[in-house]
């Protein structure tokens, strides 16, 4: 049975690639299959055309897969520690998950952003928010390695983040869950009376450096999402919210009484003149920024103590509220700026604002009411149209690059194109399953590249051989460069994937770091030639510079260690080459390996327990003598007299 | 079926034609043309970017700098006086060419791969293969230099 089933597909896999030989062949539905199969296919040793990058969801990371052949080819760890590449383990990278409570080793990443020149997609950095512990991370692309990550105070829970305006100046931080600011001992019932939403925005230094450059203190809504104005509303940020009952309890049923709920539209141009102008208040906060030195290859952890507030009431022009149906989740801004679209989650309606009616609004005092000192606009005089019963459960509108729309839609399990400026319907595909976010590479830009879209479907059921309870995340490629939308492919994602983001390869591929020069290896406990080595005692605490090079350690052989001595092994790779990588581990070391790249210093703790002789070796095979890149350390009692001694070859 | 999979990979290879480019790296390094091995290694120029190199009066400022280089990037596998993981430099100018010698710390993958004295010496070193490290030609030539006065 099963020979004459491979014998039949067989079959058509040859009828399939007899098809897709053609130049103009039929579009039958077998030639579609075969087609959707070449359209993803990239030959070996070639590479994929795009980046894309996913949120890892409550795993706390990002993840690198080509486009289209949904290739998986990095794990970024961001906010969780990954025992693979010692994040987190080693002493290099332990502070970039300091926070002001202390170490934590876990977070929930939902949304990257790249950052942009000129409204397009750069490849300098890709920013990622922390949800649990509100934080913002900030990935170096030319590493593929968190390099800061930086906390935010008076939120508590920062989901409307990291959205970048159109040169990088911000990323902002809304926070999904008000709380009192600053925080106090309240009673969960007085919501209404202490509860505020903090909306940070974070400037980005021109070599990347994040700061908290101000918060705005807004009502105790939930800030759901977030996105920067373009073009000819550069200078305005904007905010989805639900909530605006300001309910504390049973949110599904309490938070969904209104009709309309607000999109706040920020003008930061403005907030920066009220900052010049001190028209701030500076508020006490305790939060961490915490940075990766490419020269000393360690991070740090430094503590910030204070954070300027502008409240809104006291700066007229700076917030406006947009009416919006129905606890809006996305709020999506087309690529020519004028288009802001509230992506209505318990309607069915997709709303367009204008930002030219904005304008207007605000110019005529159009105002339903005002709320703390935020204006309300009339819906009637800022809508620009509606896309009526397009589907169920609208959630996130990304664009192509020829004026057209697609939104998911998370009940009704679809994608949907449409026009953004006409409100026409244009096509509908079906996603599987429970489509939430979903992507085009550049698709939140100015200048989107319209040739693929991806959905990051929510459930995943049936689509790949089960995995017991737990199933890999579901995501599916579309070619969106003809008029109906194609399903080629699924592929499987890490973690939760809620947002992703892409780019063509070729902004990004040619910028990569290969080794690090030992020349310029500024590490303070770098052994850049074997001349260097050496083990140093100061009381029970020992270091232990040593190198690894094709294939061995220097020194591989060590006495003198005791137990209860903290032994901080820095092993440095004296390779110069690419993809040279040598793990290190020790035999009972209470954390993980190391894993060091070419040029760079890396420093594993170790306590020895036991006296006797520890053995430790390279784990990554690096030559054919790999499995001889081995050493021995000597653990002697805690009293003993052995003395330190250190050797290769002798 | 074994009918069918010799005619599917037919029609595959029908089908590649202009857009298999491939890895332009892979094929320039495989596609060189074996080095006949010279009868004297003295005359074997070895596999790089160094196709001629004039040795004129020892450079000494040139050799001291060689020296750091030497240090910093090569002593982790060779040592001046013994063979350790690779050979000693020591008398290295009276076995091989000047040029065979940057060749060899230029472009060692090559090298070990394509040139007959680079083969025999990865044999020799039970695989252990010479690490590129990097140098630019400057460096290489510095080093050259520095072997000079070993």
């Amino acid at each position: 049975m099963e020979q004459r089933f491979n014998n039949f597909a067989a079959l058509l896999i040859m009828i399939g690639i007899l098809s897709s030989c053609g130049s103009g062949g039929n579009q039958g539905s077998g030639a579609l299959v075969s087609d959707a199969a070449s359209q993803v296919y990239v030959p070996p040793g070639q590479h994929d055309e795009y980046y894309a990058f996913f949120s890892g969801g409550f795993s706390g990371q990002l993840t690198v897969h080509g486009l289209p052949s949904g290739r998986l080819l990095k794990t970024v760890p961001v906010f969780s520690v990954d025992a693979e590449k010692s994040y987190g383990f080693n002493e290099e990278t332990k502070p970039l998950l300091n926070t002001s409570y202390g170490f934590i080793p876990w977070d929930d990443a939902h949304h990257p952003e790249l950052s942009q020149t000129n409204g397009t997609p750069d490849g300098r950095w890709i920013f990622i928010n922390g949800n649990n512990t509100p934080r913002v991370a900030r990935i170096d692309l030319s590493l593929f390695e968190t390099v800061e990550i930086i906390e935010l105070p008076n939120s508590g829970g920062n989901h409307s983040s990291p959205f970048t305006t159109q040169n990088t100046e911000y990323v902002v931080a809304g926070t999904r869950f008000s709380i009192p600011v600053p925080q106090k001992d309240v009673a969960i019932n007085s919501y209404k009376d202490n509860f505020r939403g903090a909306l940070s925005f974070i400037s980005v230094a021109p070599e990347g450096e994040m700061e908290i450059a101000f918060q705005i203190l807004m009502p105790g809504y939930d800030y759901d999402l977030a996105h920067s104005g373009k073009g000819k509303s550069h200078g305005w940020m904007f905010f989805s919210s639900y909530n605006t009952e300001e309910e504390h309890t049973l949110l599904e049923v309490n938070a969904s009484q209104k009709d309309k709920d607000f999109i706040a539209a920020i003008n930061w141009k403005k907030a920066e003149e009220y900052i010049q102008q001190g028209n701030f208040e500076e508020m006490p906060s305790s939060y961490v920024v915490n940075r990766y030195d490419e020269s000393t290859q360690m991070a740090s952890s430094e503590k910030r103590t204070s954070v300027k507030i502008l409240i809104p009431e006291k700066c007229p022009g700076l917030v406006y509220y947009l009416p919006t149906p129905k606890s809006p989740h996305g709020v999506d801004v087309d690529p020519t700026g004028e288009y802001i679209i509230g992506n209505g989650k318990l309607s069915s309606d997709m709303t367009v604002h204008s930002f030219t009616k904005m304008q207007a609004a605000i110019q005529n005092e159009a105002f339903e009411t005002v709320i703390d000192g935020i204006p309300v606009l009339k819906y009637e005089e800022v809508m620009d149209g509606v896309l009526k019963q397009a589907g169920l459960g609208p959630l996130h509108t990304e664009f192509d690059n020829k004026g057209n729309a697609y939104t998911s839609f998370f009940i009704s399990s679809e994608v949907v194109k449409w026009d953004p400026k006409t409100r026409t319907l244009l096509d509908r595909a079906p996603s599987y399953y429970s489509i939430g976010h979903l992507m085009i590479p550049g698709g939140d830009s100015m200048n989107p590249w319209g040739k693929y879209l991806v959905s990051l479907n929510k459930i995943t059921k049936d689509r790949y051989l089960p995995t017991g309870p737990e199933l890999a995340q579901s995501a599916q490629l579309y070619d969106i460069s003809g008029d109906k939308m194609k399903l080629l492919l699924d592929f499987p994602t890490m973690g939760e994937p809620h947002y992703a983001q892409g780019i063509a390869a070729s902004v990004i591929k040619d910028r990569q770091v290969k080794f690090f020069k030992l020349s310029e290896n500024n590490h303070p406990y770098a052994a850049k030639s074997a001349g260097e080595t050496r083990v140093e005692r100061q009381g029970n605490t020992v270091h232990v510079y040593m190198t690894a090079i094709r294939s061995h350690f220097t020194p591989d052989n060590i006495e003198g260690i005791k137990v209860g001595d903290k032994v901080y092994l820095h092993i440095t790779n004296l390779e110069q080459d690419w993809d040279v990588p040598h793990g290190f581990s020790v035999m009972g070391a209470l954390n993980a390996e190391l894993l060091i790249m070419p040029g760079q210093t890396e420093t594993l703790t170790w306590e020895p327990q036991r006296e006797g002789i520890v053995p430790f070796y390279c784990t990554d095979f690096c030559s054919a003598l790999h499995q001889e890149m081995q050493g021995y350390i000597r653990v002697s009692a805690k009293n003993s007299d052995v003395a330190l001694k250190w050797s290769l070859d002798e | 079926m074994k009918l069918k999979l010799t005619l599917l990979l037919l029609l595959l290879w029908g089908c590649g034609g202009s857009s298999n480019t491939g890895n332009k790296e892979e094929t320039q390094a495989t596609n060189t043309p074996p080095v006949v091995e010279a009868s004297d290694p003295m005359l074997n120029m070895g596999i790089g970017p160094v196709k001629s190199v004039t040795l004129g009066q020892l450079n000494q400022e040139m050799a001291d700098q060689g020296k750091l280089v030497y240090e910093t990037m090569c002593t982790a596998c060779h040592k001046l006086d013994k063979k350790f993981i690779g050979p000693a430099p020591i008398g290295i100018l009276e076995r091989r060419s000047p040029e065979w010698i940057m060749n060899m710390i230029l472009n060692p993958v090559e090298m070990t791969q394509n040139d007959p004295i680079a083969q025999q010496l990865l044999i020799e070193a039970n695989g252990a293969p010479m690490a590129n490290q990097n140098l630019t030609e400057e460096q290489a030539r510095q080093v050259l230099e520095y072997f000079r006065t070993l």
